[in-house]
């Protein structure tokens, strides 16, 4: 794989640090008046994802990592492996818990999610903002209620639970944004 | 087909502001009888600092043709000097100035230079009139005076003179992940202070007093705990490191000493070796009177005062827009 040099790094290259594959959040240029340079880097390690700060001399180098961000979608779960599909190729593959993460929470079923590939192995995966999730269980709410104020918990499809206002029904289409996790509003 | 980006990077007001600063900047020497003046941009000698790489420049009498390599200057300071020795008295300049490679937030490879020499001034009545510049610029500043060893000993417990290279190397680790190697004290007292010191100084704070071996051409001096220490200090504003005076020493034997070493640092490095500025020495041999210097970015002075964060708000257009 090529190497980058330190003068060279960019916000969201893929390199190896420690052997493992880590994107490049911030960075930063350092120079004293009188001194060498140094290059400061902010890196998420893309498998534990753990954020540091690196710093790196003016001539160092490091190994690009062959990540790829990539649109697939999801097909199905077996508990262990969840698996998706390159609509393109047609190829698939299979993410463990661990690559999963939080995205388990979201996944529906022919969704398009990016995953995340390390040497065509999926590390993370990444769901849409926005997915659309039926309600299978919550408390009835008041009729005619929809006024603000008071939640109660919902419990969504794919397993994960939410809050939502006391209007929502058992079978209502809600829609999530993913990035925190909360309900937005009815998708119907 | 799109339209080329070629606006400027800076707000207008905010170029305004600079001018007015800029204005000033030339009042305060005026009112003090300093002395403006203007030295090459373009020199057929390059700075001699291992650190710094100019920009090369090829000169001909045609086009086409290759006559003469030039160095973009990174400071007017070997200018000046000889304008010194010649007899000129105090002087300022405006210096635009130029650095390879130098390129980030807070760097472009093309900046504005502050740099003055005072005539019978010590490193300590030069800072005096740094602060009173910086308050004419930025009233209500608060301004703090340390040591370089106060500042180390207070913020880390370690005295940056007698500390060995390995103390250095530990101390600077348990702050900075740089897992690399490097035998030279200046490069893990940088270290500490860009990632560890320089973001706690809030306001104004002149560090003086710097160890002998990171100030090459400065005077020398004991200080209480008769550690040699040079008559170097910088200043620092925010965080953000702004100027960078001494009492200049004037022996040209030392000076052409300096001009060697860093030429045999640089074939140790592995970077180039260009004509080094000998005309320097001529000028050191001839008398250059005892006197203070400075240079302050003035850039980074423009952006504090408007209490921003990059370089980008102040110069009218950065170099991927130039």
């Amino acid at each position: 794989m090529a190497n980058y040099s330190s003068n060279q790094f960019k916000n969201g290259m893929k390199v190896m640090i420690d052997g493992d594959p880590c994107s490049m959040v911030d960075v930063e240029f350092v120079k004293p008046g009188k001194g060498q340079a140094f290059t400061r880097v902010r890196l998420r390690n893309l498998l534990t994802g753990r954020i540091w700060e690196r710093t790196f001399k003016s001539n160092e180098s490091v190994e690009s990592a062959d990540v790829m961000d990539t649109e697939m979608e999801y097909l199905y779960n077996d508990g262990e492996m969840w698996h998706f599909m390159d609509p393109k190729t047609f190829e698939q593959v299979a993410a463990d818990k661990n690559a999963v993460g939080e995205a388990a929470k979201w996944l529906k079923e022919q969704d398009k999610v990016v995953v995340t590939l390390w040497n065509n192995n999926p590390i993370s995966v990444t769901p849409p903002n926005f997915v659309e999730l039926e309600v299978v269980e919550t408390d009835p709410g008041l009729k005619g209620d929809t006024a603000q104020g008071g939640s109660k918990p919902a419990t969504l499809s794919t397993g994960a639970v939410v809050r939502v206002p006391l209007f929502i029904e058992r079978g209502d289409l809600l829609r999530i944004d993913t990035r925190i996790g909360e309900y937005v509003s009815r998708a119907n | 087909m799109q339209d080329a980006p070629w606006r400027p990077n800076a707000p207008l007001p905010n170029l305004r502001a600079r001018a007015r600063i800029v204005a000033q900047i030339r009042r305060f020497f005026a009112e003090r009888n300093v002395l403006e003046v203007e030295t090459p941009v373009l020199s057929h000698c390059a700075v001699s600092d291992p650190f710094i790489d100019s920009l090369e420049v090829e000169f001909g009498f045609h086009p086409g043709r290759v006559d003469e390599r030039l160095y973009l200057q990174s400071s007017p300071e070997y200018a000046m000097k000889r304008l010194l020795a010649a007899g000129s008295g105090d002087i300022y300049q405006l210096a635009k100035v130029f650095r390879n490679g130098e390129a980030g937030r807070r760097h472009n490879p093309e900046f504005t230079l502050l740099e003055w020499y005072r005539l019978g001034f010590d490193d300590r009545q030069l800072m005096a009139e740094v602060e009173a510049l910086l308050r004419t610029v930025m009233p209500g500043v608060t301004v703090r005076y340390l040591s370089y060893a106060q500042l180390f000993e207070s913020e880390l417990g370690l005295d940056p003179h007698r500390a060995s290279l390995e103390q250095l190397r530990a101390a600077c680790r348990e702050w900075v992940d740089a897992p690399f190697a490097d035998d030279d004290r200046a490069t893990w007292l940088n270290l500490l202070m860009s990632h560890r010191l320089e973001p706690q100084l809030r306001g104004a704070v002149f560090v003086h007093s710097y160890p002998a071996s990171m100030a090459a051409l400065a005077r020398r001096r004991e200080d209480e705990q008769g550690r040699p220490v040079a008559a170097r200090f910088e200043l620092f504003v925010d965080g953000v490191e702004l100027a960078n005076g001494y009492h200049e020493l004037t022996d040209a034997a030392e000076q052409a000493r300096r001009l060697d070493a860093d030429q045999r640092q640089r074939a140790a490095l592995g970077l180039p070796q260009r004509p080094l500025e000998r005309r320097l020495v001529s000028a050191l041999r001839a008398g250059l009177p005892d006197c203070a210097g400075v240079a302050l970015g003035v850039d980074r002075l423009v952006m504090l005062a408007l209490g921003g964060e990059g370089l980008d708000q102040v110069i009218s257009f950065l170099h991927p827009r130039a």
